[in-house]
């Protein structure tokens, strides 16, 4: 089709996991090595690991596509390949236009340049032209809102300022198609917003955007469509709520396959309120939290972590059968444990995750991990807002006249 | 191969930006600035002339001004090489971020470091020229062939630049191997000595490709006779094999150095 912008097919990354030779002296006994001994030559293969597989999907001109998955999902690796920064081992990819990828967008930066200097080196390593940046400077400088600094060395600003100039720079190529990739969990909430009109503004130019990041409210506003990744594989395509849908329910099945080979794993997680196991929660409300555990060899020294995760999959809470002063427990092969917490929820409406971790607490070595181990929904009717319900209440409002300081001076 | 040098040459105003990126770098928060770029070259030249000077008492003939205007003239090429080849090795693993994250053609790094070192060079060439005034070295019609020479020592640190920087991505072992090389190549080069001084063995001090053209910024500009053809024709093919068989290596190995730095 003409208006397509990108087009995946079948395309495939193959990494090796473990050590790289990275010094002739690690790269001869392990050649020697492999001449001798046969054997490690297919021990080397099954190092191999697919971290793309198959994938394939088209994105159209003016088109949002978002792509979400948890971390080590080949989100970044599909970008890496779009952006060709990285070669795919096989299939093919086709990119028309010029492409603008806001991946880290200050990784051009030099620490001893000035912020005006680093518009300029920045802009050019993203394919401006001199004269190009030269006529954008000014907006380049206002949008970034560090006008003030301009004449510093970046050395010197803050984390945050130095993402912001970062994306300035980057939000002003006129880019056909545009590569975003978590830059926008960077900077307050204003200038996200800004941001995302900017995407906005090049996205009804008629340039293609492909946006990945963990904040699944901005996936589900911002895109299109919507495409699910899974260890590589491609779960689904669809539109943003399905998909972000199918994200938050799929780890509960996908976490035991994956997990459940350590010594002690997670065998179960519920989660209830005084009427049993349910989704929905009213804010403040008790809920119990119950966690099975089997044990597949001896360990030692286990401790329970509970913590929950809003929809952007921010931590807001964490807590362990340690840090709740039961010390940690030991369990014998075949053991079975249970543990049942009771949790007061006194959050804001919205969507969260509980999530639990085993593991051992004097090697801090996580044996099995359900994040989420669960979804749900906190309502409070209205009346806050944010994370936390500190059940608020106005206790005393009145209007009453102001006595007029000068008059007082004056007398 | 002509797409590629395609690309680099779309490409251009990045690799002038990072020249200058590392020109402005180098001696930022340095109250000398680029007086530093002469202090190296003045080193090299002054160890020459102490050199020669011994030479001269050991042989007992006269130290001639002409000795040591050819000692200087060969001493600041020599730091050139040295230092672009040094910035160039480093230049890929230097800028990690911007080869794992943003596509560009990436031999624009160990280019630009070559052009930062051309830039001290060009500085350093300027207080050269004074020296040669100074000490009445006069010219001749043989200095037409400097731009060729300076051309020939470009293509040359390039082509190794090329290389060493893709292969010190891989091998870390590399950057050793060239600092050795480096610390050690000045006595194995032409530059405080000349190759004639040798008689006949003189010539396997020639298969060095940098050396004819060392002797040949000697004769051009010090000792005003034209460069010998033969050797500097040498010398050509050797720079034109070296840099396109590097530009050739560093091609097929960049896909990849994002995975492998």
């Amino acid at each position: 089709m003409s208006d397509t912008a990108i087009r995946m097919e079948q395309v495939y990354k193959k990494f090796r996991k473990g050590e790289t030779y990275n010094s002739l002296r690690d790269l001869l006994p392990a050649l020697t090595g492999r001449m001798f001994q046969q054997q490690e030559l297919s021990a080397g293969d099954k190092r191999e690991f697919w971290a793309v597989q198959d994938l394939s999907f088209e994105v159209k001109q003016g088109e949002a596509f978002g792509i979400i998955g948890h971390n080590g999902a080949g989100k970044s690796t599909a970008l890496k390949m779009l952006s060709r920064v990285m070669k795919p081992t096989k299939g093919r990819m086709v990119v028309k236009g010029r492409l603008s990828a806001l991946i880290e967008v200050s990784a051009g930066f030099h620490q001893d340049l000035t912020g005006r200097e680093n518009i300029f080196l920045n802009g050019t390593i993203l394919g401006m032209t001199k004269r190009e940046i030269q006529s954008k400077l000014d907006q380049i400088i206002a949008f970034s809102g560090i006008e003030e600094f301009i004449d510093t060395p970046v050395k010197r600003y803050s984390s945050g300022m130095y993402a912001r100039l970062g994306f300035s720079v980057a939000a002003h190529v006129d880019p056909e198609v545009l590569i975003v990739d978590e830059v926008l969990s960077v900077g307050d909430y204003a200038f996200q917003q800004r941001c995302i009109e900017r995407m906005r503004e090049v996205l009804r130019g008629g340039a293609a955007v492909l946006f990945v990041s963990h904040n699944l409210k901005m996936v589900a506003e911002f895109c299109h469509r919507c495409l699910l990744l899974e260890k590589g594989q491609t779960v689904m395509i669809g539109t943003p709520q399905e998909v972000v849908s199918t994200y938050l329910q799929k780890p509960t099945n996908g976490h035991v396959a994956d997990h459940g080979s350590g010594p002690v794993s997670i065998s179960s997680v519920k989660i209830r309120n005084q009427d049993g196991e349910c989704m929905q929660f009213r804010s403040g409300e008790k809920a119990w939290v119950d966690v099975e555990l089997t044990a597949r060899t001896h360990c030692n020294k286990l401790a329970l972590t509970l913590y929950i995760l809003d929809d952007k999959l921010m931590e807001i809470f964490d807590t362990s059968t340690d840090l709740l002063g039961h010390g940690n427990f030991d369990l014998d092969e075949g053991d079975a444990y249970r543990c049942t917490f009771e949790v007061s929820l006194n959050l804001a409406d919205g969507t969260y995750h509980p999530s639990v971790l085993i593991y051992r607490r004097d090697i801090q070595m996580i044996y099995d991990r359900w994040e989420p181990a669960a979804t749900i929904y906190v309502s409070s009717g209205g009346g806050v807002r944010g994370i936390a319900n500190c059940f608020p209440q106005v206790i005393r409002q009145e209007i009453y006249q102001a006595v007029d300081a000068t008059v007082v001076g004056g007398a | 191969m002509k797409e590629e040098l395609k690309e680099l040459y779309r490409y251009r105003e990045l690799l002038y930006m990072i020249a200058y990126r590392d020109i402005k770098v180098r001696y930022k928060q340095s109250i000398m600035g680029f007086m530093w770029a002469i202090l190296m070259p003045v080193l090299i030249v002054l160890s020459g002339v102490v050199v020669r000077y011994a030479y001269a008492m050991a042989s007992h003939a006269p130290l001639k001004t002409v000795d040591i205007a050819n000692v200087a003239v060969k001493s600041l090429p020599w730091a050139f090489l040295v230092s672009s080849i040094r910035f160039a090795c480093l230049s890929l693993i230097n800028n990690k971020d911007l080869v794992t994250k943003i596509y560009f053609p990436k031999e624009i790094f160990p280019i630009a470091a070559v052009l930062a070192s051309l830039f001290d060079f060009v500085v350093a060439s300027g207080a050269l020229i004074i020296l040669l005034l100074v000490l009445r070295i006069g010219w001749s019609p043989y200095l037409a062939w400097t731009p060729a020479l300076l051309l020939t020592m470009v293509l040359l640190a390039a082509g190794i630049g090329m290389i060493v920087s893709a292969a010190s991505l891989y091998f870390r072992d590399v950057k050793f191997i060239v600092e050795v090389f480096l610390t050690f190549g000045i006595f194995f080069t032409p530059v405080f000595y000349d190759a004639s001084m040798f008689g006949d063995k003189g010539k396997w001090l020639l298969l060095n490709p940098m050396s004819p053209i060392l002797d040949g910024f000697g004769a051009a500009i010090a000792r005003h006779q034209s460069p010998d053809l033969w050797w500097f024709a040498y010398s050509l093919v050797c720079t034109l094999l070296i840099f396109l068989g590097g530009y050739v290596f560093f091609k097929h190995l960049e896909p990849g150095f994002a995975e492998s730095i």
